[in-house]
């Protein structure tokens, strides 16, 4: 077997090398048997349905400790739909009367039932349908003996699979995992976003490639550039294993110079600072070196709750947020729920195409007294400190009209109680959608500055969802097309007087640190981890070289282009730091 | 001789997720046989201690719902599960 390389998406950096454990979800194959013995079969269920309820009480304690309660509250569910009296009766007589075996039994009605609640056309109850596969597929697969594949990771292994649901990184022993690959998936998947947060490597978006990992293949996997160099020769392993121990001593010395800031090779300044969906997370950033807040998504506030958070409970969240970030700047982005995000105490129709439907914004003026209490949370945690606040999924000029309304409206109710608030609090916009982008320079007369969501501003500007595995990797944010759109809005900004910001995952990725230097960006905001790497990559160059590099990045012709020209630049600068 | 009531479900999640959860438990606590139905939707009536039926009958927010118990104690049954969902399943809104 000789040395070979294949290429997918780096999605989480870092080096790893180790055998190749394949995670499929078998096919269950499941026939239709005669049963003379219809108490054995029943019996043969019984016990399937006890092993999965102690599976499930694992699962859910595993998830309680990874992820939280409230995304661990899905396996509750799992655990009422295996002791449904209603289908265990439907199951009982289709045993005792069809004389068929339980595998049989058991499959057609769970399918049965998920086709029922699927075919309800509500967005809630077809996420339960997927759960009652889930709990049917767990229950055959204990029926027919197989064992649960999580349990067989023997050794430390690279985990190659065509998709990775969230419920299988819970699975897994993360002590175990060298690095997660996988076919499906672009760069913002649940599993790219959950193997930063754990650190592990990750390379998604491989396509059919994937098809030539085997288990037990030796393998090592660059979670930076998205390669994966199969049966590696010695001369291979050397040379990784030289990458690896510059990119560790890259690493460290990035976090010893963390909390200095991130100045060109020609001493221009810019911002970096931290992402963060929740407060806890606050304290944490500053080791890495973050700036300020350059998101601070308050979704956590109202989902997974039947009741909207009021504004004294808001703005006690804010507030202590404030306070940790004293003087340094955070920007507060108001509810950005809707599409794949809903919020169980709004009656939120069903959409057919819900990431172009009542979501960001458009939610928010839809409901204005809970957008009120959001606003005057806000202005009121802002009072003595550097407060800003963005607002998600702006289309139009009329919209941005609608908020300034909005927030004129809650300063005069704070007037008139009598109130203390950040009177001078900048607004800005989330740049996601590519009307707000091509219309910046119209905006930029109207906003305090603009911040570019690059995810969502992929996948509009791509016209591809970025949770269908299918067609995710087109939503890609290196697309010269969305560079393009970047380079409009801060022209146009800067053309006014205004600053910009972006906050998509493009912010933290090394490789595109030149490129957005380059374009003039002023603030780079994006999971802290990252944070120490970027500052590095920044004070490698110039204005003048960045410049360049954009000039050359944006006159590509995909994606793909971008990322191996500017690979080029990542493989010198790391080897010029040995 | 059934016991019945009609009931209108204020949650803003409609007769899932928790307010589900808590509806199944306590009408497992009596030995009466209960059954809703979304009376809105003009459903049938579906076994409530059922998770898949009562997820069935897509109770809404603001749906007219009937809860029927049939059994020795089905007076206090149907009581109980009024109360819950009149109670707004003990959620303060």
């Amino acid at each position: 077997m000789s040395t070979r390389t294949i290429h997918g998406v780096g999605a989480s950096a870092g080096i790893a090398t180790g055998p190749v454990f394949r995670y499929e979800v078998r096919e269950q194959v499941v026939e239709r048997r005669h049963a003379d013995d219809t108490a054995a079969e029943q019996g043969r269920l019984d016990a399937a349905r006890a092993q999965a309820q102690a599976e499930i009480q694992a699962l859910a304690a595993q998830a309680r400790h990874d992820v939280g309660s409230s995304n661990a509250s899905i396996f509750e569910a799992h655990a009422l739909f295996l002791s449904d009296p209603e289908l265990l009766e439907e199951v009982r007589t289709m045993i005792e009367t069809q004389h068929v075996n339980a595998d049989y039994a058991w499959k057609a009605s769970m399918e049965q039932h998920a086709a029922t609640l699927r075919a309800l056309g509500d967005e809630y109850l077809a996420a339960r349908a997927s759960d009652v596969e889930d709990v049917a597929k767990r229950v055959i697969r204990i029926l027919q003996g197989v064992e649960e594949q999580a349990a067989q990771l023997s050794e430390p292994s690279v985990i190659v699979a065509t998709e990775l649901t969230p419920s299988d990184t819970v699975t897994l022993d993360k002590r175990k995992v060298l690095a997660f690959c996988s076919a499906r998936g672009g760069a913002t998947s649940h599993v790219a976003i959950l193997s930063k947060t754990l650190g592990i490597p990750a390379i998604v978006g491989l396509g059919a490639a994937a098809d030539q990992l085997r288990n037990g293949m030796q393998v090592i996997v660059n979670g930076a550039n998205g390669e994966i160099v199969i049966e590696p020769d010695e001369a291979a392993i050397a040379s990784y294993r030289q990458q690896a121990t510059a990119l560790a001593h890259v690493q460290t010395e990035a976090q010893e110079k963390a909390r200095e800031p991130a100045i060109t090779a020609d001493g221009k300044r810019v911002e970096v600072v931290a992402n963060i969906g929740t407060p806890g997370e606050a304290p944490g950033t500053l080791v890495y070196g973050a700036e300020g807040v350059g998101l601070l998504r308050t979704e956590f506030l109202f989902l997974d709750r039947e009741t909207a958070p009021d504004e004294d409970e808001q703005m006690a969240v804010y507030s202590a947020i404030m306070e940790t970030m004293e003087q340094r700047p955070v920007v507060i982005r108001t509810l950005d729920i809707g599409g794949d995000k809903p919020a169980s105490f709004l009656d939120m129709p069903n959409e057919m195409n819900p990431f172009l439907g009542v979501r960001g914004l458009r939610l928010s003026l839809a409901h204005p007294e809970m957008f009120q209490e959001q606003l005057r949370a806000l202005l009121r945690a802002g009072a003595g400190h550097n407060l800003k606040i963005m607002f998600p999924m702006v289309a139009t000029h009329e919209e941005v009209l609608a908020v300034r309304e909005q927030i004129a409206v809650a300063k005069e109710s704070l007037v008139s109680r009598d109130i203390a608030y950040a009177q001078q609090c900048e607004v800005g916009i989330m740049v996601e959608v590519p009307s707000a982008a091509l219309m910046a320079d119209v905006l930029a007369d109207v906003v305090d500055f603009f911040s570019i969501g690059t995810n969502d501003l992929s996948q509009y500007t791509l016209a591809a969802d970025r949770t269908n595995a299918a067609v995710a990797p087109l939503a890609d944010a290196l697309h010269p097309a969305v560079l393009r759109l970047i380079r409009m809005v801060i022209e146009a900004a800067h053309a006014h007087g205004k600053w910009v910001g972006l906050c998509g995952e493009l912010a933290g990725n090394t490789l595109a640190a030149p490129v957005l230097l380059g374009l003039g960006l002023d603030e780079f905001s994006m999971s802290a981890r990252s944070i120490p790497l970027v500052k590095q990559a920044i004070r490698r160059y110039t204005v003048a070289q960045a410049r360049e590099i954009a000039q050359h990045a944006l006159s590509l012709g995909d994606a793909g282009e971008v990322r191996v020209y500017l690979s080029t630049f990542s493989h010198a600068a790391t080897s010029s730091e040995k | 001789m059934a016991a019945s009531r009609e009931v209108i479900v204020r949650s803003k999640v409609g007769l899932h997720a928790r307010p589900a959860a808590l509806f199944i438990k306590t009408s497992g606590g009596f030995s009466a046989r209960v059954t809703i139905e979304n009376v809105t939707r003009g459903t049938k009536p579906v076994n409530a201690r059922s998770i898949l039926s009562v997820l069935s009958v897509g109770v809404r927010m603001d749906d007219h719902m009937r809860i029927t118990a049939d059994g020795m104690d089905e007076e206090a049954a149907v009581v109980a599960l009024a109360d819950l969902v009149n109670n707004n399943f003990g959620e303060t809104e």
